[in-house]
């Protein structure tokens, strides 16, 4: 009755696909950032913050053509991916997916940020008296006591990815099986007479996505907490 | 042996202290809140930083500005039992004990993880998570942590703090159990006198980031002239004596070098060394034996200095074999005709020496 139609499927688990990759790999870079912002003073703190930040507050399509000319073939760090790694970034899946993971990178980092301030430092001293160096209480005592906020940061990222737009179609464009994610796709759906009935489907079907990645993500938070209140 | 010597200015307070002291069994950093102990713990762990002198433990330097020596807190293997406890909430007790295990050298662990858990009366905790614990169970395991990572000195800061007076004295009662049994320095901060009577070997006595007095507890807590520092109602003279006897109207007799104290009736036995904190204010003095007295405690002895004379109270210090102390109104010791070299009677009554007065400084029997 509701058969996905292969374009559909396609759109799906390319944002699916999409999605999954910027966050995980967002992930680690993530929690550094957030470390640092939190707990470290150092000049440029301040720049940090406010480049972090930068796309929260310009339109994405800012960051989609910023992204162009930085990842491009052509633009410097594109050329330089593509003649040490031969990986090319631009008007493939991977751009979009980087696109997604700079969108969702403040969302990321804010959660993440807010989770470490509320670890007890004292904690960690404690540790670090019972003979563990740094690294070891960072992975033994802050990260568990961190996880509500990580699986947090990570929901809102793939929500975030899941659906990004500007930044997307700007920097890898509307390629269908390589770019046409779903926002793009119902997006297009739009754009063509007759396409409406096609554009109500996705529509209901990222509605239905997004709400069953929030009640997991809450469930995965819920059981998270109640063990760590024991 | 440690050793301290050191300047640290936070805002507007200073701390500057010098001491040393034997580590053996424990000593008490004690002085009121605000004299700057929990900073000198905090700089002994390694949590702060001094801003210049030496700390050092034994043959080993923990801290040295002239020689540019810090050792980061993980490297200098000295326990801390902090107020809160500060047990991991998201692993359970067993993983709370067991944390700095595995970073201490294997050739230097001494203690057997079940005796420890069984001194402290861990084994029904053990997979339970800290927040279902008491407050007296979480210091139980902070205390048993700290000793499963094998340090060299351990530090207690105010570990009763956030406890009421029956888990004191259970709480109070394991650390002697430690301190007798386990042979690992303990300092033990404190603002409280009862704790102090009953644990401290020595005391190191602060106050307003000055050094006031070190040395032997006995020595120190004895002197009324200290007696602003560790609290003018509760000042008195601590005294080594030895249970010698029970009789039949449930008295304990504890023999000591100015003759025998007794007390209401101490379920020890004979030979276990107690150690009795007479306060200045239940002796009162008599300048003839008195007769037909309630008083149990007569002891003769000589008035050696008088304190405090600017008041309506004070005290007399005096030699009855050891140490003692009386604190009496100015207007009974004109009337007496009391002056130094003149021979008195001490009379201390039995009741007057309870339970909290009162250390071990032996292991009780365990049952």
């Amino acid at each position: 009755m509701f058969a996905l139609t292969p374009l559909e499927s396609e759109a799906i688990f390319l944002s699916l696909r999409v999605a999954f990759w910027s966050m995980l790999v967002s992930l680690p870079v993530a929690i550094a950032v957030a470390w640092l912002l939190a707990r470290t003073r150092f000049p440029g703190h301040a720049l940090l913050n406010g480049l972090v930040h930068l796309p929260l507050v310009v339109p994405p399509v800012v960051i989609g053509y910023l992204l162009l000319l930085l990842l491009g073939r052509n633009g410097p760090m594109g050329a330089w991916l593509y003649d040490w790694f031969g990986v090319t970034v631009a008007f493939t899946w991977r751009g979009a997916a980087v696109a997604s993971a700079v969108m969702a990178f403040p969302l990321m980092v804010r959660a993440i940020r807010l989770s470490l301030e509320s670890v007890d430092v004292r904690l960690e001293a404690a540790a670090r008296t019972l003979g563990a160096p740094p690294v070891w209480v960072f992975a033994t005592v802050s990260l568990p006591l961190m996880l509500p906020g990580i699986l947090t940061g990570a929901m809102l990222a793939f929500a975030r990815g899941f659906g990004e737009f500007g930044a997307t179609i700007t920097f890898v464009s509307n390629i269908p099986g390589e770019t046409r994610t779903l926002p793009i796709a119902l997006y297009s759906m739009t754009q063509v007479p007759g396409g409406e009935g096609g554009a109500l489907r996705l529509m209901i079907l990222s509605i239905i996505i997004a709400m069953l990645a929030l009640c997991a993500s809450e469930l995965l938070a819920r059981r998270v907490r109640a063990r760590l209140a024991g | 042996m440690l050793e301290v010597d050191i300047r640290k200015r936070l805002d507007n307070f200073v701390l500057d202290v010098a001491f040393k002291t034997e580590t053996g069994g424990v000593t008490a950093l004690f002085g009121r809140s605000g004299a700057g102990k929990t900073m000198l713990v905090n700089m002994l762990a390694g949590l702060l930083k001094p801003d210049d002198g030496r700390i050092q433990i034994g043959d080993q330097t923990l801290f040295d500005s002239g020689a540019r020596v810090n050792l980061c807190p993980e490297r200098r293997r000295v326990g801390y039992v902090f107020q809160e406890s500060r047990l991991f909430p998201h692993l359970s007790v067993r993983s709370n004990l067991y944390y700095g295990r595995r970073f201490a050298p294997k050739g230097e662990r001494f203690h057997n993880p079940t005796r420890i858990i069984d001194l402290l009366g861990l084994e029904t905790l053990l997979k339970r998570r800290p927040v279902t614990l008491s407050g007296g169970e979480k210091q139980r395991v902070a205390i048993g942590r700290a000793l499963l990572a094998e340090p060299r000195l351990i530090l207690m800061d105010e570990p009763l703090a956030a406890l009421d007076g029956s888990r004191k004295s259970e709480i109070i009662g394991y650390i002697e159990r430690l301190r007798d049994t386990l042979n690992v320095p303990i300092v033990y901060v404190s603002h409280a006198l009862e704790e102090v009577t009953r644990l401290a070997d020595q005391v190191v006595l602060l106050a307003d980031g000055k050094l006031v007095a070190a040395g032997p507890a006995v020595d120190i807590m004895g002197r009324p002239d200290l007696s602003p520092y560790n609290g003018r109602n509760e000042a008195g003279a601590l005294i080594e004596t030895q249970v010698v006897g029970h009789d039949d109207f449930g008295l304990t007799d504890l023999a000591f070098e100015g003759g025998t104290l007794c007390v209401s009736g101490l379920d020890l036995a004979d030979g276990t060394k107690v150690r009795a904190h007479i306060r200045a204010r239940d002796v009162a003095i008599a300048t003839t034996r008195p007769t037909d007295l309630s008083i149990l405690n007569v002891f003769h002895g000589r008035v050696v200095g008088i304190h405090g004379t600017n008041s309506a109270a004070m005290d007399l210090e005096l030699d009855i074999g050891v140490r003692l102390w009386a604190r009496i109104t100015r207007r009974s010791a004109t009337d007496l005709g009391i002056e130094p070299g003149r021979e008195v009677y001490a009379l201390v009554k039995s009741v007057a020496i309870d339970r909290h007065s009162l250390g071990l400084a032996q292991p009780p029997k365990r049952n």
